[in-house]
């Protein structure tokens, strides 16, 4: 016992101390002393096998550089690790929790926050937080609208992007919900989303939500201030005449984001959309996608968020956890995960700032035609509150689950 | 201590299920104190029937463990009895180890790239035959009424009839039974089914009812061949438990309860059937008609488990082919290239799961080994038969953890092992499996150890050998092949269990099963392929182990070598 009480002094220490961290202060040296030798264990959506591998790869640099044992637990519902948290809780596990690292954005967010089962603030000690420039990037610290006081850390961006095969939508693709509805009745089949709750096809409401509702300020305050059958009712009219339209009749839906792009590589669907605006462009490069294919997002902006990592409060491993986290925001890291050949997941530094070498690490060499041109992605709606994506959710499964 | 061996195991079998749901039924009225359940009440159950789609769940859970049976005992049956000497047959027979030691999962995914419109025999018959150009914008894979799930089912569950059913035969004598109906002069078919069916049955009950309770709550299989919306009980079950707001864990509770309740209900209208075939049976026995269809039954017998075998071959050769495919769009029969790039990103993503999987299966599979061959060494010394073809017996005992529905009693020993401060780890994973692998490991090896000609043990005993020294020295040996047939079914066996793992690991322990039913969420099918085809050569690699030593051993015993 005595030994595992030393061994909690540091970061006890560092948690009552207010200072910032800085790379190769005492305190960030402290922490990574204590990470040596612990072994992470991150709980991460696995439905991708890309994100897979370059999990991977920090799995390897992390053993290198920090020697800190990394182990992805794969779990197909991020919900599912929240609720064990909770479990461990209410079981009085309080210290020697199962989960030391959770990927997560959301309405799992406001859940783990809302119920104190995170660690923090914590992101403010990451010396390479600085590098995503808070104060000018508000959205690496709001997520949903809700600001997350250092209680999670930024890891990467996404945004809806549309994709479509050229060669058989040789037109203009639609560039607007009601556009989509025309072009639906035209290609009865063509088209479809994730089946709810799967949080591309629950992005895909809200898109659809705020393209569509009058109320559209609603959405950014919980959805319990606001009258949500009229906000919404315009919603449940336009998907009901969408759904007949849709891949299956709307009588089944595909299970997640990757399930779509597989059923556009079949030539089953026409058009798709993804919440990783490299994705088309990655896909096509292995194969996946003919070289048709092209991306855009919709007239007026998509929504966009940023994913972030969380510590539990009952990890026994905060040190190694933040150590994780820290890497995770290296220029390394974050160049190689926006890679098209890796991830393609969009930075959360703000590249501009950052000195020359690390901005070189950057740099696309790559002229894939199915990419979407950086100005695309510009106009970025918002997230609305966390609360609408459960309440939308909930409506839509008791509308259309078992009809 | 060898006389503690059956108390162990029948503790080591009803214990944790026990526990595990009465972790269930109280959650299910509301009493979970560690959620802040502190009083029963049935607000569970509201919320539980609230749901939407809940009726549906239920209902196709419950007729697919019904058509699932049927139909493979149906298969089964027919086959049974035009079975022959026949290349075709002893082909069929020897298929019927690997086929039943291809994980559930696996055939599913082979059956899914077989059948979804965009499949393999879609490609196959278009553009020419069907003029499609694009796949047909078809509900087939997750329709709405179970087809695919009962299909996927139907093509695991008749291995594991048929295995059961060619274990029971011999004790019947079928062959002298059917001469002597033929001499009274019925015709092949018809005897069997006259007098060889209804003595066959009763010996092969227990294993039909695991295939009703597995096919009425079963999770991974449905999870990839099954309904969506809704899914089956036993999946929307999963999902509640796995939910953030851990309020739904009472509903999710008595979600499981009534997950009981169904395959109950299936259990009792399977017992109904019985009764009214059983009825029927005697009437038209009691005719006394020779012949009925002699040619048909035999010939559809045949040809439904030639297709059903066929399938599952097929299935694999579709992950075969799409695991090392380039760009292969609709409707190219085969892909444009191939490559060998799926595998070589897959490796070294893979070695993890197949060392805890190897670690898993081995020492649930030894254990389960050390006990059965303790109990049954002890049924020997002692003399005593435990009574069969009897419900209530040891036997029913040994089938519990087959017959009480998975998710209804695990969640349930989630919470016990919570509460008693357990980590998740690889022990409680294997104690899991050992659940599931004893039975199976029992059952196939109880046969051959009762049916061990006892003069051999005699004899050693005569030359003045002790009771251990004889075991160890002449039936052990004498019994390698029979011993290492049930090695690698309980190896399958473990290899290819979803749930257990899944819970009992916390999700941290992932063996292939776990990962291959995971990314089946990002249906990337090259992906699925190489998942898929790793997870069914493992227990192969056991079945050509069990094959391979008793040959390579007993290389002058021919007796010793095993079955052929």
């Amino acid at each position: 016992m005595p030994i595992r009480l030393l061994a909690a002094l540091p970061l006890a220490t560092m948690l009552t101390s207010p200072l910032l961290a800085a790379p190769g202060s005492a305190d960030w040296e402290a922490v990574l002393e204590e990470a040596r030798g612990q072994t992470v264990y991150w709980h991460a959506w696995a439905g991708d096998t890309r994100i897979n591998d370059y999990i991977d790869w920090v799995k390897r640099r992390l053993r290198e550089k920090h020697e800190v044992e990394l182990v992805h637990v794969k779990i197909d519902d991020t919900g599912s690790a929240v609720s064990r948290v909770l479990g461990e809780r209410s079981a009085g596990n309080h210290d020697d929790g199962s989960i030391d690292l959770i990927w997560l954005n959301g309405e799992n967010f406001a859940a783990m926050k809302e119920n104190d089962l995170l660690f923090g603030p914590f992101a403010e000690r990451l010396p390479n937080f600085a590098l995503t420039y808070p104060e000018l990037n508000p959205e690496v610290i709001t997520d949903f609208t809700l600001p997350t006081e250092g209680y999670e850390s930024p890891w990467g961006k996404a945004q809806i992007t549309f994709y479509y095969d050229a060669a058989e939508l040789v037109d203009e693709p639609p560039l607007s919900m009601a556009e989509i509805l025309a072009w639906t009745e035209a290609h009865p089949g063509r088209f479809t989303y994730p089946r709810i709750p799967d949080f591309l096809g629950s992005t895909f409401l809200k898109q659809a939500l705020i393209a569509l509702t009058e109320d559209t300020d609603a959405l950014y305050s919980p959805v319990a201030q606001s009258d949500f059958e009229a906000v919404t009712a315009p919603l449940w009219e336009y998907l009901d005449v969408l759904h007949p339209r849709l891949w299956r009749s709307g009588r089944q839906f595909p299970a997640s984001g990757p399930e779509i792009r597989r059923l556009m590589a079949d030539g089953e669907l026409t058009l798709a959309f993804t919440f990783n605006p490299a994705e088309p462009a990655a896909a096509v490069a292995e194969f996946l996608l003919p070289e048709s294919t092209r991306s855009y997002v919709l007239d007026g902006g998509t929504l966009g968020n940023v994913h972030f990592v969380a510590i539990p409060f009952n990890s026994p491993h905060k040190a190694g956890a933040m150590t994780v986290a820290n890497f995770l925001l290296t220029p390394e890291a974050q160049a190689r995960k926006q890679d098209l050949s890796v991830w393609g997941d969009p930075t959360v530094l703000d590249v501009a700032r950052l000195d020359e070498e690390d901005r070189a690490r950057f740099e696309q060499t790559t002229d894939n035609p199915a990419l979407l041109a950086p100005e695309a992605l510009v106009d970025t709606l918002p997230e609305p509150h966390p609360s609408w994506m459960t309440a939308l959710q909930e409506a839509w499964q008791v509308r259309y689950v078992g009809r | 201590m060898l006389r503690l061996a059956p108390l162990l195991i029948v503790a080591l079998l009803v214990g944790p299920i026990l526990a595990g749901l009465v972790m269930a039924l109280l959650p299910a009225f509301g009493y979970l104190p560690a959620l802040g359940g502190e009083r029963l009440s049935l607000a569970p159950w509201r919320e539980l029937f609230a749901q939407p789609g809940l009726a549906r769940s239920v209902g196709v859970s419950f007729v697919s463990g019904l058509v699932t049976t049927t139909v493979s005992l149906v298969v089964v049956l027919l086959f049974l009895t035009g079975v022959s000497g026949s290349r075709l047959d002893r082909w069929i027979r020897r298929m019927v180890a690997p086929l039943l030691s291809l994980p559930h999962a696996a055939a599913a995914f082979g059956l899914a790239f077989l059948i979804a419109p965009s499949g393999l025999l879609a490609r196959l018959l278009s553009p020419e035959l069907t003029g499609w150009e694009r796949p047909p914008d078809l509900l087939i894979v997750q329709d709405p009424w179970g087809f695919a799930l009962m299909l996927g089912l139907v093509i695991k569950e008749i291995p594991f009839l048929l295995l059961m059913s060619l274990a029971a035969l011999p004790q019947l004598d079928p062959g002298r039974r059917v001469i002597l109906a033929r001499s009274l002069g019925y015709r092949p078919t018809t005897a069997w089914l006259k007098v060889v069916a209804p003595t066959l049955y009763p010996l092969i009950r227990l294993p039909v009812y695991a295939v009703i309770a597995y096919a009425t709550s079963v999770v991974d299989v449905a999870m990839i061949l099954g309904p969506t919306l809704p899914p089956t009980l036993a999946v929307s079950v999963l999902t509640w438990f796995h939910d953030p707001d851990l309020s739904r864990r009472f509903m999710a509770s008595a979600g499981a309860v009534l997950q009981l309740g169904v395959t109950a209900a299936a259990l009792v209208a399977w017992w109904c059937l019985e009764r009214l075939v059983s009825w029927l049976g005697r009437h038209w026995i009691d005719r006394g008609a020779r012949s009925c269809a002699e040619l048909p039954l035999r010939q559809a017998g045949k040809s439904l488990i030639l297709i059903a075998t066929l399938t599952a071959c097929a299935g694999l050769a579709g992950l075969a082919l799409s695991s090392s495919a380039g760009f292969w769009r609709f409707p190219d029969l085969l892909p444009q290239g191939f490559t060998t790039v799926h595998w070589l990103r897959a490796l070294p993503s893979l070695s993890g799961p197949v060392t805890a999987t190897w670690i898993i299966a081995v020492s649930a599979t030894l254990v389960a080994l050390a006990l059965t061959l303790a109990a049954l060494e002890n049924e020997q010394r002692s003399g005593r038969r435990p009574a069969q073809g009897k419900l209530l017996s040891a036997l029913t005992l040994l089938y519990l953890p087959l017959i009480v529905p998975q998710i209804a009693f695990l969640f349930g020993l989630v919470v016990v092992m919570e509460s008693l401060g357990t980590r998740p780890r690889l022990g409680l994973v294997i104690f899991g499996h050992l659940l599931f692998v004893l039975p199976y490991v029992f059952l196939s090896l109880s046969e051959a150890y009762r049916r061990f000609d006892p003069r051999w043990m005699q004899l050693a005993l005569t030359l003045g050998s002790s009771r251990q020294s004889a075991f160890w020295r002449v039936r052990l040996p004498m019994m390698l092949a029979p011993v290492l047939t049930a090695a690698a079914v309980g190896l399958a066996v473990s290899i290819g269990l979803y749930l257990p793992t899944l819970l009992l690991g916390a999700g941290r322990i992932a063996t292939v099963t776990t990962e291959a039913v995971s990314l089946a969420a990002g249906g990337n099918r090259r992906v699925i392929g190489v998942w898929a085809l790793v997870q069914a050569s493992l227990p192969l690699i056991g079945f050509i182990i069990a094959v391979g030593i008793p040959r390579l051993l007993w290389a002058n015993r021919r007796g010793l070598q095993g079955a052929p």
